[in-house]
């Protein structure tokens, strides 16, 4: 089977984000950049699916600017066969994301498509189903689990309710949870041979998508700010200034 | 005027506490109509032509609408917002799944997580885990979005009196995705989403045993009981009690956060709260720099003490 596993270089979940001192955005420059985190998952999926004895060929396929083939490194370095990016300078909204990664999956005719179920950057939480939705194929959104066999993969599904397990048919979209697997490290022999893999760069513009209408950000700013409190010296204190504040 | 369709969230025959909420966003936006898509929606629907200022609900009754699938969902959805100017769902699991379906077949891009209306066509949403908010435009044309239940309170649910229509609308629906079994937890507590009260516990609870405390005091205090990311990874509790950025958004009166280190993105979950109140032991948790009331103490030393001294 083939495999499509998107790729967000998005800053690094450990990086405090700053806003430009100009407001027009936040700020990337000399920030540290890396993959999506629930990306990094979805990449982990595929190779224990190809581990666990499915022939699978894995694309990593990743949508930005030139420094986005750095992410895709790790993905390959992490074990995938190869790698596209699809290159811009322009932002990629989600849904023209959606067409960008659903025309290499129709072109490389895959049979899984494993995607973060939200970029940490943006938090918008749209491009898989919008995928699945415009190829017309299932999608199993929060996936925890994920069990393929006989051209079906059933999805054990984190929800508000608790865990919804469904069946879908393949060629499918997947998007993942944080609790599917634990990403593995690279090492570095791993790395070195990562460089000699194939990473193939296509225009954006080249793909030739249909513009999607667009959201337009016209601010940026802090959010408002909680103050902290004061401690209390001990039980009744805490009592007496849950009373104080009426929530008692 | 706008008009705003927005789909109602249900299970087992009763309306979930998120609709009332994005309701209250549809309102300051127009006039609002809620469709309800199920097997068998004449309860539900009754319940949200009672949610005050509704003045429609639309009815999809279909078997294939007995499961939340969101393959079988968002054609029928799309279908049914022809002709309003707004299309909205909650920010829940369910809206996170439905909604950008239903958005891409449209061709329209969707606001994720709406927390403030500042026009008809312009929103604030949060971005980073909510550590920047953003304001967004949305191009002329039908406005999705999904609404950020935390960030509004939820309409009364009586006092409507909307009319009942059912809808007439005809799409093919897929046979691809399959529902098999929901494994809910069954608790006879608050509902985390819509709890006045709320107490979590964290990898400072130590162990799943360890987690009654929690679930006690919670029943003391009639709260709900939530959990952060790291003692859900540490299979101290279900995924369903997780709070924070990839778990629930949460707005309580009064939470309580036991031995919760308070990571950003647990933060993130509970910075609607009315009073936050955090007890731990390492008075240098970060939990402290957002808590109104902080005890730096054993959990197991103080909630026992907290609970006798409630008598």
């Amino acid at each position: 089977m083939k495999i499509l596993v998107g790729v967000k270089r998005v800053i690094d979940y450990n990086v405090r984000v700053q806003l430009k001192s100009d407001g027009s955005g936040v700020e990337t420059n000399g920030v540290k950049m890396s993959v999506n985190p629930f990306d990094e998952i979805a990449i982990e999926e595929a190779l224990r699916i190809r581990e666990s004895g499915v022939e699978a060929e894995i694309i990593a396929v990743s949508i930005g600017t030139k420094d986005a083939q750095q992410q895709l490194r790790t993905a390959l370095a992490m074990g995938a066969d190869r790698a596209v990016l699809l290159e811009t300078d322009s932002e990629v909204q989600s849904l023209d994301a959606a067409k960008a990664l659903l025309s290499i999956a129709q072109k490389e005719e895959v049979d899984l498509v494993l995607v973060g179920k939200q970029a940490i950057d943006d938090d918008a939480n749209q491009t898989g189903q919008m995928l699945a939705a415009l190829w017309g194929r299932p999608q199993a959104t929060f996936t925890s689990e994920l069990t393929i066999a006989d051209g079906k993969a059933k999805s054990l599904r984190e929800v508000d309710a608790g865990l919804e397990l469904i069946e879908v048919d393949l060629p499918a979209l997947i998007t993942v949870d944080l609790r599917l697997n634990e990403p593995r490290f690279v090492k570095m022999p791993d790395i070195m041979k990562a460089k000699r893999k194939p990473l193939d760069t296509i225009a954006f513009a080249d793909l030739g998508i249909s513009e999607s209408p667009k959201l337009e950000t016209v601010a940026y700013e802090p959010p408002p700010v909680r103050q902290a409190g004061a401690k209390v010296a001990d039980v009744p204190a805490l009592i007496a200034a849950l009373k104080d504040k009426g929530v008692l | 005027m706008s008009q705003v369709l927005v789909i109602a969230e249900h299970l087992n025959g009763k309306l979930n506490s998120s609709t009332a909420k994005a309701v209250t966003c549809a309102a300051q936006i127009g006039e609002v109509h809620i469709a309800v898509l199920s097997d068998s929606p004449a309860a539900v629907a009754a319940e949200a032509a009672a949610i005050e200022g509704v003045t429609k609900v639309l009815t999809v009754e279909n078997a294939a609408n007995a499961n939340t699938l969101a393959a079988v969902l968002a054609p029928q959805i799309a279908a049914l917002s022809n002709g309003y100017t707004h299309l909205l769902m909650p920010s829940t699991t369910f809206g996170k799944d439905v909604l950008p379906r239903a958005a891409a077949l449209l061709g329209r891009p969707q606001v994720s997580d709406i927390m403030e209306v500042v026009d008809a066509q312009t929103f604030k949403r949060p971005i980073y885990a909510g550590n920047v908010i953003t304001t967004v435009k949305v191009p002329a044309g039908l406005a999705i979005g999904t609404v950020r239940t935390a960030s509004f309170k939820a309409t009364a649910l009586t006092g409507g009196s909307a009319a009942i229509e059912a809808a007439s609308i005809s799409v093919d629906l897929p046979s691809h995705t399959r529902f098999i079994e929901l494994q809910a937890a069954v608790s006879e507590r608050p509902d985390l989403q819509s709890a006045e009260r709320v107490v979590s516990g964290g990898r400072g609870v130590g162990s799943e045993e360890n987690f009654k405390i929690i679930y006690d005091f919670a029943d003391k205090l009639g709260a709900g009981a939530g959990a952060s990311r790291a003692a859900v990874d540490a299979g101290f509790c279900p995924n369903d009690m997780q709070v924070g950025q990839t778990g629930k958004i949460i707005a309580p009166g009064l939470y309580i956060a036991c031995g919760i280190s308070g990571a950003i993105q647990h933060i993130t979950g509970i910075k609607d709260a009315g009073v936050i109140v955090a007890i731990n032991k390492d008075p240098d948790a970060p939990i402290f720099e957002v808590a109104d009331i902080g005890l730096v103490a054993d959990l197991f030393e103080a909630i026992p003490e907290i609970e006798a001294a409630l008598g």
